[in-house]
């Protein structure tokens, strides 16, 4: 063959070009700008955190923060702890969830397994609607319904049935995720064994999708105990521990930080700092918790 | 997956009963028992209609929560409103110190929380897309979950929290930002001056941007739930033109996503209207009403209520906040109308 | 479902809610020791509920160790909702008295409806006396003294400058910049601002016009929430002026306005001794046992160096309660306030009651059936 020029160059266009300059400048823009974005993102989380962090550690290293209440403490002493605030906290987020978790899950098996009609579809939407109902708008209805209306006392009760209103459409919305994300393949063979559906749902069903569910109700206690609202309206405060939930007045976390800012005094701010440190403390570690509980169930998946 | 020929046919080739016919319906129903002495078909009060029944129940009390919500709000308010002496939606008044003499209009409210929480939105949207972007396709896959974890813990933190820190360290540091766009950009209305000062914070900028950094993880974590879903295939095909990592998520990522950012952005926005204890701590008041200034202050509807929730005594002017709170609920209302027709219900928060 | 993890699971939970159920404590060392006042006569109900003005929050914790300190397992739980909710939870029955910055209001029909609640009128008690103090931040100006008119001019509006004649005419010697008064007022509903504007409204010969109320009526200026609000707010904006509870004042080292009052020529400067000789002189305007206070004795004071913007907070109390329990328990707390409970007031920013005074309420209290 004498040399032809049809062979000293390849017959089709090379793989592997180079990117011409402008696409290359454009990708490494926004590679800029997407990383950016996020160490923004970081900017007010450590500014936030570390504010929270730097004033509040003083005051929550002392043991007795923890354990005691502050009963008998003058505004101007530092001393006593937040015991009966964690308490109350605890108490009125633990009240909400065994009202809110059993209706949200059941609302949303509605939602997923049984609901074809006009019904479901009214549900689905007004779930929505509760998301963006605002603490203050729920905590002024249950005022009305549970305090006016019905006549009872101001309790942490009443606080737990504002929570419960806005602990919901997370807990439906993220049980509906989770039961959609079950396999049909696994209903269709407990129906195939003659499982009726209602015990496919309890058996099969909610026990596949519990490590999310979980997850999903612990972010949503996560949500609900830094609310302000509802317990500026309808509870009062209480320097010492109140067991009670149905009568007296109960302190809570955020209830304190509310009140402890109208103390000028200097051990009144140290307060307000450890508080919020501590109130942050429980939520991450809930936060870990559902991380946790999450890998811990998936394990063997 | 090899395919055994003898193990596809449904049920063992012994067997011919009933069930090799096979179920072969769509949508896993109740199966067809012929010796099945509970089946719930028959209407008999057993187990399997109770559940359905309490299932239903379920779902009926939310939507009978959020109309007795509704409902609630409009019982107070109307009767104030009929008493009031000015015009609700166009006057800027809120007088209910005398409860003869009404005088309450919500337009500075309306103009304080719309401008506030768009702001924030605009503000939160590209910053929350561009993080969602980071943690999906550009973090190193070891790293996605713990960064994943360290923006959700922005949502941890408590709206008090947020407020104190707005109030007392964000607000003076951004005086000086907001001055320079006062100086430069004055003559655009948004910049123009406001009815409280600068050099106080107290601006409904600060607001904005507090409330900015408080919606950042909703329209997070939104958005990086559907980005992640972006089928495989489409990126590789996008790759396999020789696109730059950069088009790729523009040609693929972007476009699928759309729908669900929209969603998480009036997510975002619903929380941003409702906002309380933040705003009231953060917005400073002015004796005078607002002109749609970036750099003014007043109260939204939330902050409004929650200012005056310890007074609440005659019902008439009790009434006038309610039907603050009534107009804030019908405003969600609509926004996540808004949401749900954008995403077509593809994404839930 | 697996049962041991189940039952795992359930254990953890059930250790956790007993070890939060049983762990607190409320024993609490202070340093301060309280000294017990033996001869109160305790009993009734154990935990008091009482809520209203935050102006007092402060002064009602000192109440109420001295009344833990004096009745062993009784106390009272105080929730500082403002003066507004005060008054409604006690006529809605939900406290067993309040605390309020004003009186029963006869315009809002408050004293009918005590009437209906306690099935016998209702007496409103002052036990705690609060200066207020007109704060202000101008940088080289440490002594500014004001009056009646002025202040009220420059908190309506009328006067806008620091060099105006008016506040010249009263500080000769002070470099007053030739700024604006950057106007600082109370965004929330507040007692602190309903007492002041009456103190405007009465002291300044009609320069202020706008009547009292809790929001701020005078039409100039920005609010901050509460006090913390007000007075971070006056640090950090130069040239500003507001007004503060003397408690925050103290606390927060903020500069303090001397007032020339209608007495005398001499600007009265705010401390224990001045703000008692104004509640030596204060007038009573409630008949029998409801100790209503004539506020224009504070205002427009006859003696010379006694303060006069000072707020009385009231308690409200029935005057025969339909529970035994609760009146007796009512009594011992008000009985503790009077006696112990006044120690280290004047530290806080209160004025301790003076004894003529106490013995008009010794009287009243011993009278609550």
């Amino acid at each position: 063959m004498t040399s032809t020029t049809t062979l000293d160059k390849p017959v089709k266009a090379p793989t592997f070009r180079h990117v011409s300059t402008g696409r290359r400048i454009k990708n490494n823009i926004a590679t800029g700008l997407v990383t950016l974005c996020f160490v923004i993102a970081l900017i007010p989380l450590v500014w936030v955190l570390g504010l929270v962090v730097t004033k509040g550690i003083t005051a929550i290293l002392s043991a007795d923060w923890w354990m005691n209440s502050q009963k008998g403490i003058l505004p101007d002493q530092t001393g006593g702890g937040v015991y009966h605030a964690i308490y109350g906290t605890i108490v009125q987020s633990a009240v909400a969830s065994i009202i809110a978790v059993p209706l949200g899950i059941m609302a949303a098996v509605y939602l997923v397994e049984y609901g074809r009609g006009r019904l479901a579809k009214v549900t689905t939407f007004m779930v929505d609607i509760l998301a963006g109902v605002p603490s203050i708008v729920a905590a002024l209805f249950i005022f009305a319904l549970w305090i006016a209306t019905f006549g009872m006392p101001q309790s942490s009760f009443a606080v737990s049935l504002a929570l419960v209103l806005l602990m919901l459409p997370v807990v439906v919305r993220s049980t509906e995720e989770m039961l959609k994300l079950v396999p049909d393949e696994l209903r269709e063979a407990s129906y195939a064994l003659g499982v009726p559906k209602w015990k496919t749902i309890l058996r099969i069903v909610i026990p596949t999708a519990a490590p999310g569910m979980i997850s999903g109700i612990l972010l949503a206690l996560a949500r609900v105990m830094g609310e302000t609202a509802p317990v500026l309206v309808l509870v009062g405060y209480s320097k010492s521990i109140n067991q009670n939930i149905f009568d007296g007045n109960m302190a809570s976390l955020p209830l304190l930080i509310y009140q402890e800012l109208a103390n000028p005094e200097a051990a009144g701010r140290e307060r307000v700092w450890g508080a919020a440190l501590t109130l942050i403390l429980m939520i991450a570690a809930l936060y870990l918790a559902a991380a946790g509980v999450n890998k811990l169930l998936t394990r063997n998946r | 997956m090899t395919m055994h020929p003898e193990v596809t046919a449904v049920g063992s080739s012994n067997s011919t009963g009933p069930r090799a016919a096979g179920d072969t319906a769509n949508m896993p129903t109740e199966p067809k028992i012929d010796k099945a002495p509970e089946s719930g078909r028959v209407g008999r009060l057993n187990a399997e209609t109770i559940f359905r029944w309490l299932a239903t129940a379920a779902g009926a009390t939310i939507v009978a929560a959020i109309a007795l919500i509704a409902l609630f709000l409009l019982i107070r308010a109307v009767p104030s409103v009929r008493a009031d002496e000015v015009n609700f939606f166009t006057s800027t008044e809120f007088a209910t110190n005398d409860a003869n003499h009404l005088r309450f209009g919500i337009r500075d409210l309306f103009m304080v929380t719309v401008l506030s929480s768009v702001f924030a939105l605009i503000v939160a949207v590209p910053i929350g897309v561009g993080i969602a972007l980071f943690l999906t396709h550009y973090a190193p896959s070891r790293l996605g979950r713990p960064f994943t974890m360290l923006i959700d813990l922005l949502a941890a933190v408590p709206s008090i929290v947020f407020g104190l820190w707005g109030f007392l360290v964000l607000a003076p540091q951004i005086a000086p930002v907001q001055q320079f766009l006062n100086d430069k950009l004055g003559w655009f209305f948004l910049f123009s001056d406001g009815n409280v000062s600068i050099g106080g914070g107290g601006t409904i900028f600060t607001a904005g941007v507090v409330l900015a950094v408080m919606i950042l993880p909703i329209i997070t974590s939104v958005a990086r739930e559907v980005f992640a879903l972006t089928p495989r295939a489409h990126i590789e095909a996008a790759q396999a033109l020789g696109a730059t990592k950069w088009e790729v998520v523009r040609m693929t990522v972007l476009p699928y996503g759309r729908s669900g950012v929209i969603a998480g952005s009036m997510l975002g926005l619903g929380r941003a209207l409702g906002e309380t204890i933040a705003v009231l701590v953060v917005l400073r008041t002015a004796s005078q009403a607002g002109e749609w200034s970036l750099f003014d202050g007043g109260y939204t509807f939330a902050s409004k209520i929650a200012s005056a929730a310890s007074e609440f005594s005659s019902p008439l002017p009790t009434g006038a906040y309610i039907a603050a709170g009534f107009v804030l609920f019908a405003l969600t209302f609509v926004v996540n109308a808004l949401a749900r027709l954008a995403s077509g219900g593809k994404v839930n928060g | 479902m697996n049962f041991k993890r189940t039952s795992a699971l359930v254990g953890v939970v059930a250790v956790g809610a007993m070890t939060l159920a049983a762990c607190g404590s409320d024993e609490n060392t202070n340093g301060a020791g309280t000294d017990a006042n033996t001869s109160v006569a305790c009993g009734g109900k154990k935990a008091l509920k009482a809520s209203g003005a935050s102006s007092q929050k402060n002064a009602m914790e000192r109440f109420v160790a001295a009344y833990e300190a004096n009745c062993d397992g009784y106390t009272l739980n105080y929730t500082s909702s403002g003066s507004g909710a005060g008054v409604n939870e006690f006529l809605g029955s939900q406290t067993d008295f309040g605390g309020s910055d004003s009186p029963l209001s006869s315009k809002k029909e408050e004293p009918a409806k005590a009437q209906e609640r306690c099935g016998a009128p209702a007496w409103n008690l002052p036990t705690v006396f609060g200066p207020i103090a007109i704060t202000y931040n101008i940088d080289g100006v440490t002594d500014l003294v004001l009056d009646g008119p002025t202040a009220a001019k420059v908190f309506n509006g009328s006067v806008a400058t620091w060099d105006a004649p008016e506040i010249k005419a009263l500080n000769p010697n002070a470099k007053l910049p030739s700024e604006k008064i950057a106007v600082i007022f109370r965004s929330d509903e507040s007692g602190t601002t309903d007492n002041f504007q009456l103190y405007l409204d009465a002291a300044s010969d009609g320069a202020w016009g706008k009547g009292g109320g809790k929001t701020f009526n005078g039409g100039v200026g920005e609010g901050a929430k509460g006090n913390e609000g007000t007075s971070a707010a006056i640090k950090n904006t130069k040239n500003s002026i507001t007004y503060n509870e003397w408690s925050f004042a103290k606390a927060q080292s903020l500069s303090i306005a001397q007032i020339i009052t209608s007495a005398s020529k001499d600007p009265v400067k705010l401390s224990a001794e001045s703000a008692g000789k104004s509640i030596d002189g204060v007038k009573i305007k409630g008949e029998g046992n409801d100790l209503v206070l004539d506020t224009s004795s504070f205002y427009k004071p006859t003696a010379a160096g006694s303060y006069p913007i000072m707020m009385a907070t009231y308690e409200i109390v029935c005057s025969k309660y339909a529970d035994a329990d609760t009146s007796k328990a009512v009594k011992a707390f008000l009985t503790s306030v009077v006696t112990n409970g006044q120690a280290g007031l004047a530290d806080a920013g209160y004025v301790p009651l003076p004894d003529a005074f106490k013995t008009k309420l010794t009287t009243a209290i011993n009278a609550i059936s």
